[in-house]
């Protein structure tokens, strides 16, 4: 069984599109949408929801007004400031740290479990799919995703399935590193410009830096090709192997609005390149 | 003496696991009387810091030596700031770890084997 | 006046919207860009950078000659950041301390009964300040491999001036890196793209600004690509869609090159002048 994840650093570069597309063309595979604060996987693959779990992660402080008696302590120690001035905890800021829980001199301070989201395990016409969704404004989603990660596994390991599909998370932080840390292989899809070039750049560094060997393909390179060039020439430099180079083609978005992956929308260059890209990925 | 070995069922005769913190049982053998016990791995769903739980296990537990298949760094500094020698790359079945140990058969390893979150991927590489 | 620019979805065109907003305003204009993952402001903006600074969080440093291994700074630990092996037989015990897993909260050195835990700096990225004629501009850089976005986002916004016009380029997303950006912020502007995707990102980015009740309104990028269900959302939620930009290849193709619509096409300063003005009296309102 092999791990690849889809990602981009910048967000925007098609990254999902080309996840469904995987699917549409791997044969025994689970996928894994790791993109939780802003999934869009299931847009595509259309779940029907199998198993529905709750996450829990982390904890929130609450103070027993009838208890409080306004010392201040726990607004003084607080690094986050996360607690107003008449004594009321901002879920927002509350990191969740339990201090000004220890310091009550009147132990007012609670700390209450957060439910800061929901995973699921689905079925799609491509096979099983393992999501989730973080709840509004919580954290914690690097363990969200590395929940859905090991669930896919698990999926995968008892179905017998060849392949784990993962659709990434953008950014370099905690999500992303969960996304990534020990695949076998990480795709990064970025675009012609110096955003997605900057981009791409600082996610194979971390790829890197967590010994993931790295893929790329560029995505609607002819917007600009001048900088697909670049692109192409900084892969050489670093050793990046490029799996395919897909045109602009409005079609994608418009497979998308049908709720489809562009392979089942039509046979054109775009899915080429893209079938290509897959061979190349699981050789 | 007392080793542990990570294990992926709760008898002599289950196949060693290869993730340390996130491994199913811990199968403790006092190589002296050949007495075993397996406990079940409290730390293994836990959401992090798990690697370092296990190994503060290990220090409590009085153990000297770990045989498993992998080790991240956290739970590397955990054991060997306790003492304990680990020895990876282990397979096949516990009791036969356990001979092979006895026989001199292992060498301890001298860092960690894997990249911290190893476990959380299942074990594998 | 603080307007943040945020959106559910990546790629949607956050970082067109707020520097071309930024190089169409008049008067003393702040731009922070506080997306450390991917900073991208700083290629459209091309500031001279005047100042570098290491951005640290306090981690702890156990005095192992002091510490009688009780195991209290592991106990108020939420992170597990910190495992205290006890003595044994006569051995010394061992206080180990995990950086890259503490928060920096502060409880365990305060609350150490032998006080023998100092704080340390831990790098955790850089804050690099500049600027562009009458923009001031201000971006963090998150350092390889570090995980936790928020200090550094923090760092970033410390560099507020409240006398100023200031936009805020925030992360994609809905999770803590993009809260700890909008919060705060007397606007903010949400961008998305009329995609299924773009919609779908945008009603959970609202629901988030909501929650923060910070008054916001939609940005529509590439207005005349995908379908019109967007629009017709922000109509039946009673959301204002501030501006719209259609899809242009000139647009993408002189964003590629790191040049902002407000510069590649002057025509279109009015446009984020008037986007501007809107702002003020939503935010008013």
């Amino acid at each position: 069984m092999k791990q690849i994840v889809v990602i981009s650093g910048k967000g925007g570069t098609g990254k999902t599109v080309v996840t469904a597309s995987f699917a549409a063309l791997a044969e025994k595979k689970v996928m894994a949408d790791c993109d939780v604060d802003a999934a869009d996987l299931h847009l595509l693959l259309k779940p029907t929801i199998k198993e529905r779990h709750i996450f829990k992660s982390g904890a929130t402080a609450f103070i027993d007004k009838k208890i409080c008696i306004s010392c201040g302590k726990c607004r003084e120690l607080c690094r986050f400031d996360a607690i107003s001035r008449d004594f009321i905890v901002d879920t927002i800021s509350c990191e969740g740290c339990a201090f000004c829980s220890f310091v009550c001199p009147e132990g007012a301070i609670k700390m209450r479990e957060n439910t800061t989201g929901e995973w699921f395990i689905s079925s799609t016409r491509f096979g099983p799919m393992v999501h989730a969704k973080l709840g509004i404004a919580e954290e914690n989603s690097g363990k969200l995703v590395s929940l859905v990660r090991s669930k896919a596994r698990e999926l995968a390991q008892e179905e017998n399935l060849d392949w784990v599909i993962i659709d990434g998370s953008p950014g370099i932080g905690c999500p992303v590193i969960a996304s990534i840390s020990g695949v076998d292989v990480a795709l990064v899809v970025t675009e012609p410009t110096m955003s997605g070039l900057h981009d791409a750049d600082r996610v194979i560094k971390v790829a890197r830096h967590f010994n993931v060997p790295v893929k790329l393909l560029i995505n609607k390179f002819d917007l600009n090709e001048e900088m697909s060039g670049e692109i192409e020439n900084y892969a050489k430099k670093e050793n990046v192997e490029i799996i395919g180079k897909v045109a602009f083609d409005e079609k994608v978005v418009r497979a998308m609005v049908e709720g489809k992956t562009i392979i089942e929308y039509t046979d054109n260059k775009t899915t080429q390149v893209i079938k290509e890209a897959w061979h190349a990925l699981s050789r | 003496m007392k080793i542990c070995i990570t294990s992926q069922g709760n008898s002599l005769e289950s196949q060693v696991d290869p993730r340390f913190g996130r491994c199913q049982y811990f199968i403790i053998v006092d190589t002296d009387t050949d007495e075993a016990v397996a406990v079940d791995n409290l730390n293994k769903d836990g959401l992090g810091g798990v690697g370092i739980q296990s190994g503060q296990f290990m220090a409590e537990k009085g153990v000297k030596a770990v045989l498993t298949g992998n080790v991240g760094p956290n739970a590397f500094q955990t054991l060997s700031a306790a003492g304990i020698d680990v020895i990876t790359g282990v397979t096949g079945s516990v009791k036969d770890a356990v001979e092979k140990y006895k026989k001199g058969g292992f060498k301890p390893g001298a860092g960690a084997s894997v990249d911290s979150h190893f476990g959380s991927r299942g074990g594998e590489r | 006046m603080i307007i943040s620019v945020a959106s559910g979805k990546g790629g949607t065109g956050k970082t067109t919207v707020s520097t071309s907003l930024a190089l169409s305003l008049e008067g003393k204009v702040q731009l922070l860009d506080s997306d450390v993952e991917e900073p991208n402001a700083h290629i459209f903006i091309k500031p001279e950078i005047k100042n570098v600074e290491n951005v640290s969080i306090l981690v702890p440093e156990v005095d192992e000659s002091r510490c009688t291994f009780c195991s209290k700074c592991q106990e108020v630990c939420s992170y597990k950041a910190i495992a205290v092996l006890p003595s044994k037989n006569g051995a010394p015990g061992k206080t180990l301390i995990f950086p890259e897993l503490c928060h920096a909260c502060g409880a365990c050195s305060y609350l150490c009964p032998e006080k023998c835990i100092k704080e340390v700096k831990r790098n955790i990225g850089i804050l690099e300040e500049g600027a562009r004629g009458n923009v001031e501009f201000i971006h963090g850089k998150l350092n390889i491999g570090e995980a936790m976005a928020p200090p550094l986002i923090r760092a970033v916004k410390g560099r507020i001036d409240r006398e100023k016009t200031v936009i805020i380029d925030a992360p994609p997303g809905t999770s803590c890196p993009v809260i700890a950006s909008i919060q705060g912020t007397d606007f903010c502007i949400l961008v998305t793209e009329p995609t299924p995707f773009g919609l779908n990102d945008l009603i959970l980015a609202v629901e988030v600004i909501k929650q923060m009740e910070i008054p916001f309104g939609v940005v529509i990028n590439r207005s005349d690509l995908g379908d019109k269900k967007t629009e017709e959302y922000c109509q039946k939620e009673n959301i204002s869609i501030l501006m719209k930009i259609p899809f242009k290849k000139e647009i993408a193709r002189a964003y590629s090159k790191g040049t902002t619509i407000a510069e590649g096409f002057p025509e279109y300063k009015k446009e984020f002048k008037k986007l501007y003005h809107k702002i003020k009296e939503e935010a008013e309102k």
